[in-house]
């Protein structure tokens, strides 16, 4: 010994600071090293008779074998979990509260066991479970035990969604399981999880500690598996709802199987999230947010801060500080407490690392690592910084899921957002400068569901967490988070016949009608694109009949190119999106005002196409001027909130528009269905592009005259009529559509599901179920807002 | 098995080394320099938080860094009431601080364990030179109206060069916090390197009182503007401001250190100084120099603490470390 002690104190080098894994290996021990299946409050072995080996990958070393539950055994899990709902629902919030909180109390309780595990099973850094981790995920369950006492007053009209089939990654294994359980079990909910295959251990320890609190039985269920098990829980036709967070391609196809099902889903995916530097930003701390943002976790988080973003007057510094700061990160055994760096998860995850650093080296970025080596034994990779990168290297495109950073230059703050932006993810982004004015400009024009302002990678459960564009929808944390997991009461009400209209007492006179012998002049109902009447494409025209069959007239029949051109001309005028609620609301007023004023026009319109009574058509027309005014009134009050975060910062969470959504409105109220979906989509700030009821599309068309009057900024809104169907499925395939409303057949809301996949539009479908669009709660009010609009959450840590 | 990024052979080369850096000897006021430096105060605070996380000295390598951390230990006493007795008693404890049975123990009676320096008022220089005689501990003065600094500009110079006179090897002179609240920085950079001039031979440690600089930003362009004044070393404290030595303000000066250190090539020491008593401590700050600033700067010649009752937990630890039995303080002879 004491010549160590000499040695040290001349070198000064750190020794190894092992956390003791005794206790961990004890409990995998006591259970045999073999884990079944947790349905229905009890352990069952696995109906395949299947196990694999879950493997601790900083040894290589195997930790227990872990059941492989199939089809036969998630139906089981899925049964227990049904049968579960009606006494979890009727028990109460309070009863719920009680039980998450013991939750929380039996994490903390256990907090070192849960940390060792997680180290062990995952290979992250023993620093990051016990201090990052698990604090986490006591704090997500003690957060949701409050939401759980609040829901009966917070969420009157809401209720339960039912079994919720949630499939969660390797990377953050218990948090995202408490991500996922929380604020499910907190609304009402019943489970059935499946943890990664990776990654099974820390949720068969939850699973113990649901029983030792007594949570009835059936209420969290937990089987393990690969890929087909997850299937099995995301095709039972008895799962309402499947929460995933995981890869981009997987929630492609999960989206794809559950499309027309009438599943809801909230998926959160990859990213290639940007971390932005602005010359005037303190540099030695951004050099620890690069630290923060890429080498957390060995890289593999789905919001890593993976694309480095420079103002190219200080990226030479900065990168000279980046690599000085690589040298002195750590890597080695999760257990070891002096580590920075971790294991990769597994064999597969390092062979994709290296080839895509291959790849990058290849196309000429310059690769820059530490000088030491990692340890032979386990899958390490070293912290990699590439210099030289172009947007179009495919390191700078691809989500890594490594230690491996791209670090680009940008000249100005719209070329920073420009490259920031230039991705089909939108998961989070950070942004350093010590310029407030800068950073606030800056924050709503990245697209990404958080922005971190001079920090990174920092999470809290009353922060909603979740993605735009292809890092999938929904939110995880804060109040937002809960409407994944609650359902309106009404969509219960909903059928599908539609409500029968007042039928005209005689035949209806109309102005197109002859008048002393003298022809009427030929009205030409156009299509309106970019704030101008614009003629279809395809030069055709499609007739219009009464619903007794009475030709009333002709409209343009619009093609795939129109509704390019639509989306074309939505996507180029930002004006409206820029305006404030207030000025949006004075012209949503101004429409209503301009509406009034043509108020029998529109009526008359109505009678024709429906040949209904004026006075139920007057009713359409009235009502939709009631709901003009509903919006104007929403357009400067739907706002945000600032989150209790348990950070020193203030959490600003955002309700932004998507952009540009396409909305196919109901074919039954001419005027009213149309007002009442196309509206609250604008007023959230979107352009949208509508395809109006195909069998009645005149009172659409006469409406672009009232916009022309009413300083409607040109694309805001674009009207296309047409074929219905045949419109929707290029809407729903156009990768420039942000978000998609559809109300049409069940079928049709199929496709649209499906077809939205493949960019991950945000959808909203009505399964062939009709609403009354008179009713206040079934055709109008907040919800509509809520599914236009999407929480960007900001975070801004202040101290001077 | 974690990889060690440390090459012993050169670290060894630098022990004997350490001592001999080139003196600091400033630059022209140039505002340039420091002007744009921003301070992110969370920041910096999210740092020092993770620290002490994200490195863990355990076992033998926590008895030999708490050694270390013993050899650059400015031992102080700076009280109205020091007499010849107990300054006496202090310089006593500074030849050695370690009992000889616990240095035997841990293989380290030949390495000459004493402390970095003992500091006190001018008055009792006298005392600690004719105490110390026989060592090579440096002695350390306070002065320029320490602590608050509210004296003239010429008693200042001349009380830094009267404690020289009286045999003062480092002069701790305390900045005027004034031209830093003011942003006067020319003013205070003219004023440190008529200090720096006095002091001759003698090394200047430049006190900045953070707790009285109100920013971060401020503290780092103060420690900037000392440095380039020919500060030897910049420390935080005088130890009766209100907040003292924190891990944030630090994390501020070594930054600025390692930022001097790349522009100029000239070394600058740090000295952490109030409220810093305990051994786990002390070894977040080793670690703090040690991952900021380098290996370099874990010698008494650029970092120290400035402490009077650190020695008496490092005492207790070491010999926990030795015995496996918790210590009790009575055991270990007092300074």
């Amino acid at each position: 010994m004491s010549m160590k002690v000499k040695n040290i104190f001349e070198t000064m080098e750190y020794g190894p600071a092992p956390e003791s894994a005794s206790e961990a290996m004890a409990w995998i021990k006591d259970h045999n090293k073999s884990f079944d299946l947790f349905i229905n409050g009890k352990w069952h072995p696995p109906l395949s008779k299947k196990y694999f080996k879950s493997v601790n990958p900083a040894t290589e070393q195997k930790l227990a074998d872990i059941s492989e539950a199939n089809e036969k055994d998630v139906d089981k899990a899925v049964k227990a979990a049904k049968k579960a709902v009606t006494n979890w629902v009727e028990i109460g919030g309070h009863a719920r509260a009680r039980y998450l909180y013991a939750i929380a109390r039996q994490i903390q309780k256990h907090a070192r066991l849960f940390s060792v595990l997680e180290s062990l099973d995952n290979g992250k850094p023993i620093r990051e479970t016990r201090d990052i981790d698990i604090p986490l995920v006591a704090r997500h369950f003690y957060y949701h035990a409050g939401w759980a006492q609040l829901r009966d007053q917070e969420f009157k009209k809401y209720k339960e969604i039912g079994v919720i089939g949630q499939i969660i990654p390797w990377n953050f294994p218990l948090l995202m399981l408490a991500w996922k359980i929380a604020p499910a079990l907190a609304m009402g909910n019943t489970i059935v999880l499946k943890p990664a295959e990776y990654t099974s251990l820390t949720a068969l320890l939850f699973a113990e500690i649901c029983a030792q609190i007594n949570l009835p039985a059936g209420v969290v269920n937990i089987v393990t598996g690969h890929g087909n098990t997850g299937a099995a829980i995301v095709n039972h036709p008895q799962v309402d709802k499947i929460a995933f967070t995981g890869s981009t391609d997987v929630g492609r196809i999960i989206r794809k199987s559950t499309a027309g099902t009438g599943k809801k889903i909230s998926l959160e995916l990859g990213g290639k999230s940007p971390f932005i530097v602005f010359e005037d930003a303190d540099l030695d701390s951004v050099v620890e947010g690069v630290v923060d943002a890429i080498w957390f976790n060995q890289g593999q988080v789905c919001c890593a801060g993976s694309r480095l973003l420079v103002q190219e007057s200080i990226a030479k510094r900065l990168y000279k500080k980046i690599r000085a700061r690589m040298e002195k990160l750590r890597i080695g055994d999760a257990l070891d407490k002096s580590i920075d760096i971790g294991a990769i998860i597994a064999p597969v995850q390092l062979k994709t690392i290296e080839e895509l650093v291959q790849q990058g080296v290849e196309e000429g970025s310059t690769l820059w690592q530490p000088s030491w080596s990692c340890p032979k034994d386990g899958y390490f990779y070293p912290p990699t910084l590439f210099t030289d990168v172009s947007p179009s290297s495919t390191i700078a495109q691809v989500e890594i899921f490594g230690p491996v950073l791209v670090a680009m230059t940008f000249r100005t703050h719209s070329e920073a957002i420009k490259l920031a932006n230039n991705t089909r993810y939108g998961l989070a982004a950070s942004l350093w400068t010590e310029n407030i004015n800068l950073a606030l400009d800056m924050a709503p024009k990245i697209k990404a569901g958080t922005v971190w302002i001079n920090t990174t990678n920092i999470f809290d459960a009353a922060s909603g967490f979740g993605g735009y564009r292809e890092s999938g929808f929904g939110r995880e944390g804060g109040k937002e988070g809960l409407y994944e997991y609650v359902k309106l009461r009404l969509e219960e009400e909903l059928d599908t016949k539609p409500i029968p209209r007042l039928k005209a007492r005689k035949k209806t006179e109309t102005s197109s009608s002859h008048a002393n012998g003298i022809p009427a002049i030929d009205r030409t109902s156009k299509m309106y694109i970019g704030g101008k009447q614009s003629r279809p494409d395809g030069g055709y025209s499609m007739p219009i009949h009464s619903v007794n069959g009475r030709f009333l007239g002709e409209v343009s029949k619009g093609n795939r190119k129109d509704i390019r051109n639509a989306v074309e001309a939505a996507n180029t005028s930002a004006h409206w999106t820029q305006l404030t609620g207030h000025s949006r609301a004075q012209i949503l007023y101004y429409i209503a005002e301009n509406l009034t004023a043509r108020e029998a026009e529109f009526t008359d319109r109505i009678c024709q196409m429906l040949e209904t009574d004026p006075e139920d058509a007057g009713r359409e027309v009235a009502q939709s001027i009631d709901r003009l005014y509903t919006y104007a009134a929403w357009a400067d009050k739907y706002d945000g909130q600032v989150h209790h975060t348990i950070h020193r910062n203030v959490t600003l969470a955002m309700p932004e528009p998507f952009g540009v959504m396409a909305i196919i409105c109901p074919d039954e109220y001419p005027l009213l269905g149309f007002i009442s979906t196309i509206i609250p989509a604008i007023t959230m700030g979107n352009r949208v592009v509508v395809v109006p009821s195909e069998k009645f599309p005149f009172s659409a068309t006469d409406f672009y005259q009232v916009l022309e009057t009413s300083d409607m900024p040109g694309g805001t809104i674009n009207i296309i009529t047409g074929q219905k169907e045949e419109l929707s499925l290029v809407l729903a395939k156009h990768d420039d559509v942000d978000a998609i409303w559809y109300f049409g057949t069940k079928k049709g809301s199929k496709d649209i599901e499906y077809l939205s996949a493949d960019n991950m539009k945000r959808t909203w479908v009505n399964h062939g179920k009709v609403r009354n669009w008179f009713d206040e709660d079934q055709g109008a009010g907040e919800s509509f807002l809520g599914r236009a609009s999407q929480v960007k959450n900001i975070w801004i840590p202040y101290g001077a | 098995m974690a990889i060690s990024q440390d090459k012993t052979t050169r670290d060894k080369k630098r022990v004997s080394e350490s001592d001999s850096h080139m003196r600091n000897p400033g630059m022209p006021f140039d505002i340039d320099m420091f002007q744009d430096i921003n301070i992110n105060r969370s920041a910096v605070e999210r740092r020092v938080a993770t620290l002490g996380k994200r490195r863990s000295v355990k076992k033998e390598w926590q008895a030999a860094w708490l050694l270390r951390a013993i050899t650059c230990i400015d031992l102080t006493t700076l009280a109205g009431d020091d007499t010849e007795g107990n300054v006496i008693r202090l310089c006593a404890k500074a030849k050695q601080p370690v009992r000889t049975d616990l240095l035997k123990a841990l293989g380290m009676e030949e390495a000459n364990i004493q402390v970095g320096a003992v500091c006190v008022y001018h008055n009792l220089i006298k005392t600690a030179k004719q105490a110390l005689q026989d060592t090579k501990i440096p002695i350390a003065a306070v002065s320029t109206g320490f602590p608050a600094g509210q004296i003239s500009l010429d008693q200042k110079i001349r009380q830094i060069k009267k404690s020289v006179a009286a045999g003062a090897t480092e002069i701790d002179i305390v900045i005027n916090r004034a031209h830093v609240l003011l942003s006067d920085w020319k003013s205070l950079y003219h004023e440190v390197a008529k200090y720096r001039e006095a002091c001759g031979d003698a090394h200047m440690k430049t006190i900045l009182a953070t707790g009285e600089l109100s920013t971060l930003t401020n503290v780092a362009k103060a420690s900037y503007v000392c440095m380039m004044a020919g500060a030897d070393f910049i420390k935080t404290s005088t130890g009766k401001e209100s907040v003292n030595a924190t891990l944030a303000v630090s994390l501020v000066m070594v930054r600025m250190i390692r930022e001097y250190f790349e522009n100029t090539g000239f070394k600058v020491g740090f000295k952490p100084a109030g409220g810093i008593r305990h051994a786990k401590q002390a070894l977040e700050w080793l670690i703090l120099i040690k991952e900021e600033l380098g290996d370099e700067w874990l010698h008494t010649s650029l970092f120290r603490f400035g402490a009077s009752s650190l020695l008496g937990d490092i005492e207790r630890q070491l010999e926990h470390h030795v015995t496996g039995r918790y210590s009790a303080s009575y055991r270990h002879p007092m300074g």
